[in-house]
């Protein structure tokens, strides 16, 4: 109102000009709507009136229905070609529920002509839960050639209910390849939704699986394979009548691995009852040659959903069988870490190889007491003699002398507490103790603080250090590589099933660390003195090849100061974890092993007997009779 | 008591437009028929869209209560939240299918482009009262900066569909404000002129739906399938259509998305050319009445504003028809007043709130 009253004269004769253009303005954009929609009524004429035969032909009389194929998934074989994952074509019986009555009433007449299982329904049960109304869900697979037989003349009575041909996955090594192959599962909403939002989703329509964990989930794209598509007409029920037209699906590729699964089968088997995990690799290349996280599963549970009450048993079971130690189980490195902390010393030149240390059996630091466990004290101890008798003491007093900083620095460079990129999902960091890494882990201020004192028991691998048998094994490979790592890979070379073209995973190296040949030559000597004259001595005593390694034990509990462990009086679950890495032929390794067995006690006893199954094998072609012995 | 019940009804309808709720309750009324037959008789849909309408009428009465001048307050704040609102997506927003649209504020996850469509043509018609005395090129080059900002993060999130309205919205806006013919010629041209790089700045994704909508039958398991079974409903529905509840490309799951962006394929099969008149005389009904509430609006923000919001609506509606009857790209805009859904529902209806406050305030201010 007081903005009007301002001269009100010229105002009017303006805003009375401004209403007329803008009202002419409004009549072009009125004009503009009836355009458009009589462009639509156009648009509907031509659709409703000229081409309503041609669309009435397709939608009415004979419904033309685009139908996906799916393709036939990519197999995946060993580097022998040893069948890990393959498939296979049964006969499955499905209920489409939108189209069923009483679903339990169905399932209780079907059952008096197929038999029907108790964990068949509870498995139905959850699929419904989890699916649309309008899908067809299994209620049995694998039917036999009588069943299908039977059903076929019973048919007439299950409206909704069909028995269809479907490819199947299956997983001929069971559960020794269960972590490193993984397996397929139905598709999930959020996986729908990934895809949607990848732009892949009209490629899954017809497909009813995707690859969940391992291999399967990683190399996914390239083991699905391209979607087909027909083109058939349908009668007014939906069912087809003669196709039209067909582009055929693409199958995936095949994945032909690294892995040697007689080897795996070995390491495998080789644990006996123990929990634990090994990872053998080729150091000259990263190439994966055993992958083993024991105990596993069976992944064939897996492929059509798994009933509730196997899943408890699994997800529910102390030994963590669904866990893949390999690369998500972290463990303190224990006496395995020397042979690096050695290196530390030598790059950094703190230490000469000459140099003694005494070890009167403890390191005082602080008031404190860093104790060696063994009863008699070592006395003199030079580089060697410490990596072949694993002395704690110089290593208690190298740690305290290099300072955790540099320490983690160095570490850094073999990939300790960093992921190693390896080609499947799910890899743990681990922790490579730092004043920094303190300062992030915790919150409260006190605790922020990194105090020198932890920084002794980091220099036997314990304290915070905590790696994965994945990362130890390529530390491993990269010392006996002098010194030049590579990123660890389990496929070798996709193949392209209808060219034959081989794609191979390039050995990717990652990084030269730039290491002195002769500083690698005094600790890689150590390690061939460890499994000759030292601690891994007993278990290599007549093994016609060098090998070098280095034994380990890992605390899971912490021993009160003055008191002793004693193994007999530990719960078993407390015991110590046994380690153990090894490479060999020492002069041109062909292969470095990590192997850590978990509860088992000292690594010369538990870890070291496996290990030498495997390069037995893998060396000498020789089979064991019986899982390894504790020694 | 009769005093009372009448001062009750004088307070619930004096600001309401009799015309424009007839208009939008026929409407929302042909929507559930069609989403009763869509959802295959799901009763619990069409309650639930029912409860949606009830909401969107709730918030089109608060809004025709609301004077217009008090709406002029709020346009610089909700502009500025809006803008604030995009660009914490662009920076911390949570992203689903692929495109980075919703902002999780702690309670709840909010889509910030949905308060622009308001937001942004309030702001405009507030700049442009503000500067009404004198109006100059400057000024309209001003108002296209503010137009371009939120347009610019909603298409990097990316969401073509809205941001097109949002363009759409604003540029109604500005041509109503008088932008002389000569600029207008020029920027047509210019357009015309950089397709050839709008284009290539385009997601691959949005290609594809532009070459689907040149050539359907080249994705027929993706995009190219709506497109394809959609248009097959319409052109089957002939021209009397299939009749209620016997749309065979709909009871057959020919049609994705059939309750919400693709409803109209279920109308047009059902109901065939004549329904199709009918909707779209429906539509013109609304679209007329807005036209005139907008030409006798007392301010040149509230015209400006209520051109902006019909035309919106208009375009909501034929970006939609023309989407489903294949001849637009698949963008997702709904069918206003019809697709299920109720945030489209209440933005709707908001718009019709505001138009009637312009038209009833106006009376208040001159007596």
């Amino acid at each position: 109102m007081s903005e009007l009253s301002i001269n009100p004269g010229i105002e009017i004769r303006d805003s009375q000009r401004e209403l007329d253009r803008f009202r002419r303005r409004l009549a072009i954009l009125g004009f503009f709507v009836l355009t458009l929609f009589g462009l639509l009524l156009l648009r509907f004429f031509y659709l409703q009136v000229i081409q309503h035969g041609h669309y009435s032909t397709l939608a009415e009389a004979n419904r033309i229905s685009i139908l996906p194929i799916a393709p036939h998934r990519g197999i995946i074989v060993d580097r022998n070609g040893v069948m890990l994952a393959h498939n296979y074509s049964a006969y499955t019986l499905e209920i489409t529920p939108s189209k069923v009555q009483n679903i339990e009433d169905t399932i209780d007449a079907l059952s008096t002509i197929v038999e029907i299982t108790p964990r068949d329904r509870r498995r139905f049960r959850k699929l419904l839960e989890e699916s649309k109304r309008f899908e067809s869900l299994p209620i049995r697979s694998r039917l036999s050639d009588e069943e299908i037989a039977r059903f076929a003349v019973h048919r007439y009575r299950f409206p909704g209910v069909e028995a269809k041909a479907r490819l199947f996955r299956q997983y001929p090594q069971g559960e020794m390849f269960s972590h490193v192959v993984g397996h397929i599962g139905r598709i999930n909403q959020r996986e729908v939704e990934k895809l949607e939002g990848d732009g892949r989703l009209a490629n899954y329509r017809g497909s009813d699986y995707i690859g969940k964990t391992g291999l399967e989930q990683s190399y996914e794209k390239f083991l699905h394979g391209t979607t087909g598509v027909e083109e058939v007409e349908v009668d007014s029920g939906g069912r087809a009548v003669r196709t039209l037209s067909r582009t055929p699906p693409v199958s995936g590729n095949n994945l032909v691995l690294n892995l040697d699964a007689k080897l795996q089968e070995i390491a495998y088997n080789a644990f006996g009852d123990r929990r634990g995990a090994l990872v053998a690799i080729d150091p000259a290349t990263g190439g994966i040659l055993a992958f083993v996280s024991k105990p596993g599963f069976d992944p064939n549970l897996f492929v059509d959903g798994i009933d509730p009450q196997s899943w408890s048993e699994l997800n529910g079971s102390p030994d963590k069988p669904l866990l893949n130690r390999a690369n998500a189980g972290t463990y303190p490195p224990g006496s395995t870490f020397k042979p690096f902390m050695a290196l530390a010393a030598l790059f950094y030149s703190k230490r000469s190889p000459q140099q003694v240390i005494s070890d009167p059996g403890y390191f005082m630091f602080g008031g404190h007491r860093f104790r060696d466990g063994r009863p008699v004290p070592l006395g003199a101890v030079d580089m060697h003699r410490s990596i072949v008798v694993s002395s704690d003491v110089y290593y208690y007093s190298l740690a305290n002398e290099l300072g955790i900083d540099p320490i983690a620095r160095f570490m850094t460079l073999f990939g300790f507490g960093s992921r190693t990129g390896i080609d499947i999902a799910g890899e743990a960091a681990g922790v490579l103790p730092s004043t920094e890494w303190k300062m992030r882990r915790f919150s409260k201020p006190e605790q922020k603080k990194w105090y020198a004192g932890e920084t002794i028991s980091v220099g036997i691998g314990q304290g915070y250090n905590n790696y994965t048998p994945l990362q130890l094994a390529s530390a491993t490979a990269t010392l006996a590589n002098d010194g030049v790592m590579f990123r660890p890979h389990i496929v070798n070379y996709i193949e392209d099933i209808r060219t034959r073209d081989k794609t191979p995973i390039e050995p990717k190296p990652l990084r030269d660390l730039g290491l002195k040949p002769e500083h690698i030559k005094v600790v890689k000597e150590a390690m061939v003195g460890v499994n000759k004259e030292g601690t891994g001595a007993r278990v290599f005593a007549g093994a016609p090849y060098v090998s070098a390694g280095k034994t380990g034990t890992a605390q899971v509990i912490a021993i009160k100061q003055g008191e002793k462990y004693v193994e007999s009086r530990v719960a078993e679950r407390h015991r110590d974890h046994a380690w153990f890495i090894v490479y060999a032929p020492a002069e041109k390794p062909s292969i470095a092993i990590a192997v850590i067995a978990e509860n088992s006690g000292f690594g010369a006893r538990a870890a070291a007997p496996i290990a030498r199954q495997v390069l037995d094998y893998h060396l000498l072609g020789k089979l064991p009779n019986q899982p390894a012995e504790t020694d | 008591m009769p005093f009372t019940l009448r001062r009750l009804y004088r307070f619930m309808t004096q600001h309401i437009d009799g015309i424009l709720l007839c208009g939008v309750l026929l409407l929302m009324f042909t929507g559930l028929l069609v989403l009763l037959s869509a959802s295959n008789g799901n009763y619990t849909r069409v309650s639930g869209q029912l409860m949606n309408m009830l909401v969107a009428l709730g918030v089109m009465w608060l809004f025709a209560n609301i004077p217009p001048h008090y709406l002029m307050r709020m346009a610089l704040p909700l502009f500025v939240l809006g803008c604030g609102l995009l660009l914490g997506v662009a920076l911390f927003g949570d992203i689903v299918n692929g495109a980075r649209r919703w902002l999780d504020i702690g309670i709840t996850r909010i889509q910030p482009s949905e308060l622009m469509k308001i937001a942004l043509p309030l702001m405009l018609a507030w700049y442009f009262n503000r500067n009404e005395a004198s109006l100059k090129l400057r000024n309209y080059v001003i108002a296209a900066l503010l137009l371009a900002i939120p347009v610019g993060l909603i298409v990097r999130q990316p969401d073509l569909g809205t941001a097109l309205l949002i363009t759409a919205s604003g540029g109604y806006l500005i041509f109503l404000a008088g932008l002389s013919w000569r600029v207008i010629t020029t920027l047509i041209v210019a357009g015309l002129a950089s397709l050839p790089f709008l284009w290539s700045a385009l997601h691959d994704y949005q290609r594809q739906r532009v070459m689907t909508l040149l050539d359907p039958t080249g994705d027929p398991l993706g995009t190219g399938y709506h497109t394809i079974q959609s248009t097959i409903a319409v052109g089957s529905g002939g021209l009397l259509g299939k009749g209620w509840m016997n749309g065979t490309q709909t009871h057959l799951d020919f049609i994705p998305e059939r309750t919400t962006d693709f409803i109209f394929a279920v109308y047009a099969e059902e109901f065939g050319l004549l329904g199709n008149a009918v909707l779209l005389v429906l539509y013109l009904f609304l679209i007329g009445r807005a036209m005139v509430i907008t030409a006798n609006a007392p301010t040149l923000f509230s015209r400006l504003l209520a051109g902006s919001i019909t035309l919106t609506f208009f375009t909501y509606a034929f970006v939609n028809i023309g989407m489903v009857s294949g001849i637009l790209p698949v963008v997702g805009v709904p069918l206003p007043l019809v697709s299920y859904g109720g945030t489209s529902l209440v933005s709707i209806c908001l718009g019709f709130g505001i138009l009637m406050s312009i038209n009833t305030h106006k009376k208040l201010v001159q007596t």
